[in-house]
């Protein structure tokens, strides 16, 4: 089966491949560290790819292959089968001389057929023949011939072939559950096995087995990623858990593995190039045995189907000689007289010689006993002639009549009729030969046809045989006895055979007669064969002998067939050998570069691992150091400053001083330097930890601006901070860390910003930029709108100088999307300057320790370079992130987040309410006006506004708010319009304007001026001058100057608009104190503050002046007191108070008697030294106002000044 | 030199106060003080001081008095005055006056008479002392406003 032996062989090399990516397996499974997995996975891939690739070609070889092995087979058959319609027609014309035998032969041939035909479509063929059905046929041929009589041997067969059939096929249906096991059983192997298996069944499904192949690579792998992944993830536990210990341990098992790993993929690729060697060997070797094999196969049958064929064309003569020593039996023998003579039998030959192609001639010769010689002499008229003595007598061309009479023997045999061509051997005894005696003996002894040894034949020269067939006179028996058949011998029927001329006609009708040659050989002496048809000899190689049966079993002939040529070397199996070879020979190549590239990749790594520790050791050193020496340093710097400080304090003169002065401040420069130094190395170190507090980020804000404020005031740059109204008043976190890093930014920011431009800080929340689209806060908008570079020069900035783009500096952060808890509040604060920015080349290295911009950097604006990196730290500690956007000579942008928690409002309101709340509460219901032109800028102040509680208009220009203004004036709401706040940069454009209105206003409600909103100028630096001069227009309440923020503003509305001068101003004021101390300092204090001061030493005198009517707006009391302290004192003041309401309320007096005062009450102010909360309600109870603190402290006693003055009023 | 020795004694005055503040002796009271001071009242601060040193001395002597008495035992009149010397120390910014006192009143509250005396005995040191640095800084301010309203420089002694 030529088909299951390609594929066995194809199976072998399967399987070896298989074998092998096992082998690939293993070093798979053996593999830790994930990068080297990885190449090998990839090594894997292509082994399996390289695989599925050749194993599909040898099976596409193989098929289109046997696909033409089939085609070649079928052509050959079909030749076969002209052959064989060639050699039927002979057959009819046997059937036409035996028509009793005609029908069976014709079934037998029809089962034969139908056999054949089976045989053809159920098995494909038996193992080890190229082309079985040449093979089966040409059996089948032999025996049809041996058989024509014994038809039912035949039959049987049939059904053996039948039969044997079956096993064959259960040997394939056996085969294929052992299959399907192998495929179970090897995970791999099934992957390999798949196109085996396929091809078994089915050669179109290959594609169907590829497809299978490539899932089950995929499957297997997934599968090995995913137990690498959790390999590797177990490493990382474990590294995770020793990471110091385990380290090197790790390095060196994966060194020691890399190596061997490496090893093992040398191995392999030794294993695969020296199965791609063996493999293309083994390939050129099959298919070159299978081209010899074929040759032979070609030959055998070639040279059986020639034997066949002479034997059938020589038995048919045979037969006809043999028919006609029936019909000379018959018509000579059994007629008297003799129906046949000379002229009757020659010309019968003659004309019935197409019958025998082969026979040169036919004579029949007499037995004629020597008693009868003399009769059968004189009555045929001439004498029985002797043969030559001589072999060659036929030989030569003799004439009867020359010849000697033959000799005196028991016997003869005279020729006495001949065929015409043969005509010349009559009277010739044929005993008289040596060859024809033998003959002639034999064939009447078996009464069959006889042949003679190859001899020349006469005339013709021809090498020839002679056959000779006995006639008897009387019927025989069937078991006749050789005797028997002798006595009824009555003559001898001899054909001459040219052998020659036979079997150069019989070659001639076959195709291919060029490729073979043919020698015939009598081998009856097998030590001395006797050629009889062929020339000499040329070995070339091939041989292939079949037997002939002339159907004398005495004589032995064979037939030798050669090719007329040696075999050409068998190209085919050359070039895909080679083929392959080259293809094995350039993977190998491949695979060895990969190799050699992994180990080169493994080895650079490692080295890079070492370098990484070595560089983190040496970091980790240098932060060592750094701690260490700064430490050092800061310790006897100490000692430096302290003594510059005592120094200072001697008696020095001003150069003196100027040196100390000068020494101090450098040390103290030093000493924060090394402090950031230190700072870093902590970080660094991982030893700073994050407070939890709870603080609010505008204060931060706050505390900031007015760290730089003056600096920026200095400078001339515009310093604002803005939070939106999302930023929750409450954060928890570490709140020294977030102004670190603002401060840190913001510094940055004044120190490379020059005498222009604007440093401005914003915080928003984080998920407010999520959205661009969905921005409600000013600030962000306006930046939104800075996108575009054409609109850089607008005045959407605060300062009206282009800035960089701020979405542009958190484009970059990560975690700003993700951040979505309700817990957890990202801050995002931006600081914006306009300074020089930052060169572009320097931009990705400005977070790294003590690296500024560029060195000239340092030179010239100072400064260690360390505080970014430190904010970075701290951001990163925070678990923000820092980004920044910044173009030369526009300005940067540095924004970062961090994360807190939500605060409780309350936690850290008490504080902060205690210190801003009552004028916050003071400005709540106080509506402002803004009027600016830039839009950030008005953001900013309405913020801050905002912060105070009130509520705040903006609006572009004057002209615009025109309109509103002289409408609430108009309706007498100014009340509600407590303020108009005008930007300086505005002020030009519409002081006029305001000019006019207020001289209007002025002119028209003189009493109504006091309640004209007051109008403000924001100013970023103005000289003492330009202020003097702008408020002496008149028009200006007064100059705000930035920066803005609570305190200032608070500050600033106390000091200007609300400070104790206007509350306390000639208010008459009695302060009771038995202390003249304190009497003397309260009554500076409040003198101060413009109040009409009148003190009593006693709670007696007290009274007596507090008896109304009398004309004091508040009263100061000590609470301790001899004889009559504080809260029995207002007790008493109250209990007259109430009468005298009484009263003037019952109308026992006039209210003009107690000076044209309906309801008396005078605030009574108690002093105390301990302000606890008992005093404090002790105070409420005895009918007391407030109470303030002794000694006064201005905020305090404003506060309790502003709200009893309140509740008078 | 217009001013110079104004000057060198504002510096001085500086001085000298800067050390009070340091030793403790003064706190920011007292700087509230001075800045009630102003042309209204330019002699405002050594008012002040002057009634102070007044009532203080006159509450040390009742003080002394009291403990001194061989059957002591009015606790309640000793800490009367000891809260009108806190007041007005307070009031000054004597700081260490202050918490002198406080130690005192605590003696008192505890009734403990050795204690009331060597507490007495510290306030009148502090008190002294206080007088003592005091009056020095006002000679000092004197001066200046001597020096200063002088045309020609004045050497100072």
């Amino acid at each position: 089966m030529s088909v299951n032996g390609r594929v066995s062989g194809s199976n072998g090399r399967l399987s070896s491949s298989k074998m092998k990516s096992w082998k690939g397996n293993e070093s798979l499974h053996v593999s830790n560290s994930s990068t080297t997995c990885r190449w090998k996975l990839f090594l894997f891939w292509v082994f399996g790819v390289v695989f599925i690739g050749s194993v599909w070609f040898i099976f596409s070889s193989f098929n289109s292959k046997h696909l033409s092995n089939e085609s070649a087979c079928e052509k050959s058959t079909e030749t076969l089968l002209q052959r064989y319609n060639v050699s039927r027609k002979q057959l009819h014309a046997l059937v036409s001389l035996f028509s009793g035998s005609d029908q069976i032969l014709s079934n037998c041939i029809d089962e034969r057929r139908l056999q054949m035909l089976l045989s053809s479509g159920i098995i494909n063929t038996p193992p080890q023949s190229v082309c079985p059905k040449n093979h089966e046929l040409q059996k089948e041929r032999r025996y049809v011939a041996e058989f024509i009589e014994q038809c039912p041997i035949l039959d049987d067969f049939v059904h053996t072939r039948l039969g044997l059939s079956f096993p064959w096929k259960t040997y394939v249906t056996l085969d294929s559950p052992l299959l399907s096991n192998w495929l179970n059983v090897l995970f791999c192997g099934k992957v390999l096995l798949g196109p085996y298996w396929n091809y078994t069944i089915n050669l179109s499904s290959l594609v169907k087995g590829c497809c299978w192949v490539l899932i089950g690579i995929i499957l297997f792998h997934k599968l090995c990623g995913f137990c690498l992944l959790r390999k590797s993830q177990k490493q990382k536990k474990v590294v995770k858990k020793h990471p110091a210990a385990q380290q090197k341990r790790i390095q060196h098992s994966m060194h020691g593995h890399s190596k061997a790993s490496g090893r093992w993929r040398k191995k392999l690729l030794v294993i695969f190039l020296l199965f791609g060697i063996f493999g293309s060997g083994c390939l050129f070797w099959y298919m070159s045995s299978d081209i010899a094999q074929r040759r032979v196969e070609m030959l055998a049958t070639m040279c059986d189907e020639r034997a066949r064929m002479l034997q059938d064309q020589f038995n048919v003569s045979m037969n006809h000689v043999h028919a006609l020593a029936i019909l000379v039996s018959t018509f000579h023998h059994g007629k008297h007289p003799s129906a046949v003579d000379q002229n009757i039998f020659g010309k019968y030959t003659e004309s019935s010689a197409f019958e025998r192609p082969l026979t040169s001639g036919v004579a029949y010769a007499l037995k004629v006993l020597h008693s009868d010689r003399v009769h059968f002499e004189k009555q045929h008229g001439w004498t029985i002639k002797n043969m030559e003595a001589e072999n060659e007598a036929l030989v030569q061309d003799c004439i009867p009549e020359n010849l000697d009479p033959a000799p005196i023997q028991d016997e003869y045999a005279p020729v006495i009729f001949a065929q015409e061509t043969v005509s010349h051997i009559v009277s010739i005894d044929m005993m008289s030969g040596k060859e024809d005696r033998e003959n002639i003996l034999r064939a009447r002894a078996s009464g069959k046809g006889v042949l003679t040894s190859p001899f020349k034949l006469l005339k013709s020269n021809h090498l020839g045989v002679v056959l000779t067939f006995a006639v008897y006179n009387s019927e025989l028996p069937p078991d006749a006895t050789p005797d028997q058949r002798i006595e009824a011998t009555a003559g001898y029927l001899g054909a001459s055979y040219d052998v020659p001329s036979l079997v150069d006609k019989l070659l001639h009708q076959l195709a291919s007669k060029q490729t073979i040659v043919v020698n015939v050989y009598d081998t009856t002496n097998a030590s001395a064969p006797i050629t009889m048809y062929g020339t000499d000899v040329i070995d070339t190689g091939l041989l292939h002998i079949s037997g002939l049966d002339f159907g004398d079993p005495l004589r032995k002939h064979e037939m030798h067939c050669r090719f007329k040529h040696r075999p050409r070397l068998p190209w085919t199996p050359i070039y895909v050998s080679v083929g392959v070879f080259a293809i094995t020979f350039l993977l190998g190549h491949i695979f060895h570069a990969a190799i050699n590239q992994i180990a080169k990749v493994e080895d650079d790594y490692r080295q890079m691992r070492e370098l990484l520790v070595r560089a983190e050791a040496a970091d980790v050193a240098k932060s060592q150091f750094l701690a260490t020496v700064s430490h050092e340093i800061r310790t006897p710097m100490n000692g430096v400053l302290g003594m510059l400080q005592m120094l200072m304090d001697t008696d020095l003169d001003d150069s003196q001083m100027d040196f100390a002065q000068t020494a101090h401040t450098s040390g103290k420069d030093l000493i924060s330097v090394i402090n950031e130094v230190l700072y870093q190395a902590k970080i660094e170190a991982g030893k700073l930890e994050l407070e939890t507090v709870a603080f609010h980020p505008q204060a931060i804000l706050d505390e900031v601006l007015s760290l730089f404020s003056e600096k920026a005031n200095e400078k001339g740059i515009e310093l604002a901070v803005y939070a939106s109204n999302q930023v929750p008043q409450v954060v928890i976190g570490d709140p020294k860390r977030f102004r670190q890093i603002i401060a840190n930014l913001v510094g940055n920011s004044l120190k490379f910003t020059h005498d222009k431009g604007h440093v401005f800080v914003s915080i928003h929340l984080a998920k407010e930029v999520k959205n661009p689209l969905d921005i409600t806060d000013a600030v962000l908008r306006e930046g939104l709108m800075n996108q575009d570079i054409s609109e850089r020069t607008c005045n959407n900035t605060l300062s009206g100088f282009p800035v960089g783009n701020r979405w542009k500096s958190w484009e970059n952060f990560k975690k700003l999307k993700l951040m979505d808890e309700s817990e957890t509040i990202q801050l995002l604060v931006t600081v914006e300057d306009t300074g020089i920015g930052i060169p572009t080349d320097a931009q990705s290295r400005i977070f790294t320790p003590f690296m500024q911009a560029d060195s000239s950097t340092s030179r010239t604006y100072g400064g260690t370079g360390i505080g970014l990196s430190i904010s970075k730290c701290l951001v990163d500690l925070m678990g923000g992130e820092i980004g920044f956007v910044s173009e030369p000579k526009i300005g940067s942008t540095f924004s970062f987040t961090g994360n807190f928690r939500k605060g409780e409002t309350k936690s850290l309101d008490e504080k902060w309410q205690q210190k801003y709340n009552p004028f916050v509460s003071e400005f709540r219901c106080l509506k402002a006006l803004v009027i600016d032109r830039r839009k950030i800028r008005a953001a900013v102040t309405r913020y801050h506004l905002q912060r105070l509680g009130m509520s705040v208009d903006v609006n572009s220009s004057l002209q615009a708010a025109c309109f509103c203004l002289s409408d609430t004036c108009k309706s007498s709401m100014s009340k509600q319009l407590a303020m108009i706040l005008i930007d300086k940069d505005s002020w030009d454009n519409e002081c006029s304007i305001l000019y006019a209105i207020k001289k209007q206003r002025q002119n028209g409600i003189k009493e109504d001026t006091l309640n004209f909103p007051k109008i403000f100028l924001l100013a970023n630096d103005l000289s003492h001058s330009e202020r003097n001069e702008l408020k002496s227009a008149g028009i200006i309440d007064d100059i705000l100057m930035k920066p803005l923020w609570l305190s200032v503003l608070i500050q600033y509305y106390r000091e200007k608009v609300f400070k104790l001068e206007n509350l306390l101003i000639q208010k008459r004021i009695l302060v009771v104190d038995d202390n003249a101390v304190n009497r003397k300092v309260a009554e500076g204090v409040l003198r101060k503050y413009g109040a009409v001061v009148t003190c009593v030493d006693g709670g007696k005198a007290a009274l007596k002046m507090l008896k109304p009517p009398h004309n004091f707006d508040a009263c100061f009391m000590d609470l301790q007191m001899p004889e009559m302290d504080g809260f029995e004192v207002t007790r008493q003041i109250r209990y007259m108070e109430n009468e005298v309401n009484e009263k003037i309320t019952g109308g026992e007096a006039l209210a003009e008697m107690f000076g044209n005062v309906s309801y008396w009450h005078i605030p009574i102010l108690a002093m105390t030294a301990d302000v606890t909360q008992s005093s404090n309600e002790e105070c409420k109870k005895c009918g007391m106002d407030d109470y303030v603190s002794k000694p006064f402290e201005e905020d305090q006693l404003y506060m309790a000044v502003t709200r009893v003055f309140n509740f008078g009023s | 030199m217009l001013g110079f020795g104004a000057d060198l004694l504002w510096a001085d005055m500086n001085r000298l106060l800067a050390f009070l503040f340091h030793q403790g002796v003064l706190d920011e009271q007292f700087l509230q003080l001075q800045q009630l001071q102003d042309h209204t009242s330019p002699n405002f601060v050594s008012e002040v001081v002057n009634i102070y040193f007044h009532e203080s001395e006159k509450l040390l002597n009742n003080l002394r008095s009291l403990l001194m008495e061989r059957e002591f035992s009015d606790y309640k009149k000793i800490e009367i005055h000891l809260n009108q010397f806190i007041g007005s120390s307070s009031s000054i910014g004597a700081k260490r006056v202050t918490s002198v006192c406080i130690a005192f009143r605590a003696a008192s509250e505890q009734d403990n008479r050795a204690g009331c005396l060597r507490a007495l005995e510290m306030l009148e040191h502090e008190y002294c002392y206080l007088k003592n640095k005091l009056h020095e800084l006002f000679q000092i301010e004197q001066q200046r406003a001597l020096a200063a309203g002088v045309r020609y420089p004045m050497q100072h002694q």
